[in-house]
């Protein structure tokens, strides 16, 4: 064991499956989304701007949420959908804060074009709402120091990975992922785990995250 | 059957360590699945390959089926075709015989099990045995359009259940009870979606007398309206105008409904004009299937209405660039222009089968990223995941689930 990087509190991996809950909530205007945006469950935003990751891996990284891709394709609203594609997930701390954000974006967007309130969906194209349940299962993985840490996340699934880095870290609201967590506390490095923290994992699909973290891990540790 | 850690080497063996994680979690639960027949249909295609893998993965598992009469079987068809939206009489005489057999199955089935998991509307009744255990309805059937006197019917029963399944967001309903998606599956390691060696689909090819020298577009589907068959010609017949290749239209028997016999018919004439045509009626063999697909260029799927349309994954899981309708359980498979094409019409199909046809770099990227999406999301070991998960669902009613 390299004590250098041995950690003071050794790390479980867990992983996070989920299952699509549909709520029979639809809309076909952009009028009747925004409403529905402004009530459904924090687990449907949740669902809408995450599914892309987890199950099309390998688009990188557009489209980034089902919003912009339903405005673009179901309502021809290219311009919103660019908006609602370019909003900065990664800035936001909680679900609660990215619903303000989209929902603000829409009402300005239908603001200055009062004539998007005309537009609806083809039959078929209507948004369905649908929510995340997600469910944790801690896996037989546990690491006692960064070099383990590094071999670990060559053969854990994406969804581990998604959920150290991405559910941890919005959803649960523990303010940094994971990773960044367990590295800078257990670990005491600071430096590589800000690293970590600074990457936007909305811009990579997870087959490349994973290599950008080991890579990271393993500059540090051959360092 | 293929045993479950044969897929490790398709889908990674740290799926196959996640899939055994659940299994553990359902220790002690017995877990019955019932329908309406044991051979022949998708949802028997399905249990048949999810079963022995449930039982595999120690899931205590079993599989019945009802018992019921041709006059029946006649109105739980007719229930099936109102439900998908087609015109049918339905009469009062109808409700009591779908009564009567279900009170018979009632009687006779034991549903002492944990879990019941209950597939299609034949056996929906079955709930009035509802004791102090968690009951499943799995409805494979597009309900978007479906009938208003069937529908209510079948609310008789509904909520009586603890959750619903569906296949696509759209065959969804407000219902008073949790309703789940879960999108259907292809066997990776089954004769219509293994690899096949190059000898063999060419040996397919020369027995249908389909020569190798001009880029192939194909529709698998039974010669039914709703797969627009005729519409496939029509978009041939446009691409045809600017790019030369052959199409295939192969699909089963037909004999056993007039209607499709019709179309048949109908497609024959519309294609005896040109060679570059073939029409297969084949007979159920995947491997056959398995070897079209492979052989093709391009593989089109112009439905009208379609249930799920697994010819889709099919298709995208052989890496095969595909062309489809917007409809049913389609646009979850195909992402447009990420991961193959929608259309809606024969002119949006001929414009997409150009595109294709003539830069076959992008072709090959959407046929990639066609068969990664599969490999993510329609593979049975997804569908395996998705069933253990939904029985875990019955017990915790939160969003976040800690295991």
């Amino acid at each position: 064991m390299d004590e250098k990087y041995k950690a003071k509190e050794p790390f479980r991996f867990h992983t996070r499956l989920h299952l699509s809950e549909l709520t029979g909530l639809r809309a076909a205007t952009l009028i009747q989304f925004l409403e529905l945006l402004k009530t459904v469950s924090g687990s449907c935003i949740y669902y809408h701007t995450h599914r892309f990751l987890q199950q099309h891996q390998y688009l990188s990284p557009e489209p980034p949420n089902d919003f912009a891709y339903w405005a673009a394709e179901a309502l021809g609203e290219d311009e919103l959908a660019e908006k609602l594609a370019s909003i900065d997930t990664v800035g936001f701390s909680s679900i609660r804060l990215l619903r303000e954000k989209i929902v603000s974006t829409i009402e300005d967007y239908i603001k200055d074009n009062p004539l998007s309130k005309l537009r609806f969906s083809r039959e078929n194209e209507e948004f369905y709402f649908i929510k995340s349940v997600s469910f944790i299962v801690p896996t037989n993985y546990t690491a006692s120091g960064l070099r383990e840490f590094a071999e670990i996340l060559r053969k854990i699934t994406i969804d581990s990975i998604y959920f150290h880095i991405f559910e941890a870290r919005l959803r649960l609201e523990r303010g940094t992922n994971d990773f960044s967590n367990w590295i800078e506390h257990s670990i005491g490095d600071k430096k590589l785990a800000e690293a970590i923290s600074r990457l936007d994992p909305y811009t990579h699909t997870l087959e490349e995250l994973r290599k950008t973290l080991i890579r990271k891990i393993e500059e540090r540790l051959s360092f | 059957m293929a045993k479950i850690e044969e897929y490790a080497a398709i889908v990674g063996g740290a799926v196959i360590d996640d899939l055994r994680l659940l299994a553990d979690r359902l220790k002690g639960k017995t877990i019955q699945h019932i329908n309406s027949t044991l051979v022949g249909g998708g949802v028997a295609e399905i249990l048949s390959r999810m079963v022995p893998l449930l039982r595999e993965l120690a899931v205590d598992t079993r599989w019945d089926v009802i018992e019921g009469g041709e006059s029946f079987f006649a109105v739980t068809k007719k229930f099936h075709n109102a439900l998908h939206g087609r015109q049918e009489e339905i009469s009062d005489d109808d409700f009591d015989v779908f009564r009567q057999t279900s009170d018979e199955n009632i009687r006779k089935m034991n549903t002492s099990f944990d879990i019941v998991f209950i597939h299609d509307p034949q056996p929906i009744a079955l709930i009035k045995k509802k004791a102090d255990n968690k009951w499943i309805w799995r409805c494979h059937i597009d309900l978007s359009r479906a009938n208003k006197k069937v529908w209510e019917f079948l609310m008789e029963y509904l909520p009586g259940y603890d959750s619903a399944v569906f296949s696509a967001p759209s065959f969804s309903r407000k219902l008073p009870l949790r309703q789940f998606l879960i999108p259907p599956s292809i066997d990776p390691l089954s004769d219509k979606n293994k690899e096949l060696p190059r000898e063999m689909i060419d040996s397919v090819m020369r027995k249908y007398n389909i020569p190798d020298d001009k880029p192939i577009v194909t529709q698998i589907s039974r010669f039914d309206r709703l797969k627009d068959p005729l519409g496939v010609i029509d978009a041939y017949l446009l691409v045809k105008k600017s790019v030369d290749c052959r199409l295939i239209l192969a699909g089963g028997s037909a004999a056993d409904d007039p209607e499709g016999a019709k179309v048949l018919d109908e497609v024959i004439e519309k294609a005896k004009a040109d060679k570059d045509i073939h029409i297969l009626l084949l007979p159920q063999n995947d491997i056959e299937v398995n070897a079209l697909q492979m052989a093709s260029t391009v593989i089109v799927q112009k439905s009208i209405r379609e249930g799920f349309g697994l010819t889709v994954s099919e298709a995208l899981w052989k890496s095969k660039p595909v062309v489809a309708s917007n409809v049913g359980g389609i646009a979850l498979q195909v992402k447009h222009k990420y991961s193959g094409m929608l259309c809606h019409s024969a002119e949006g199909a001929a414009f997409a089968v150009k595109q294709l046809l003539n830069n076959s770099e992008y072709a090959r990227k959407l046929g990639e990223n066609g068969k990664e999406h599969i490999r993510n999301n329609f593979l049975i070991t997804r569908h395996l995941r998705d069933y253990m998960l939904l029985f875990l669902s019955l017990y915790h009613k939160e969003d976040i689930v800690y295991l």
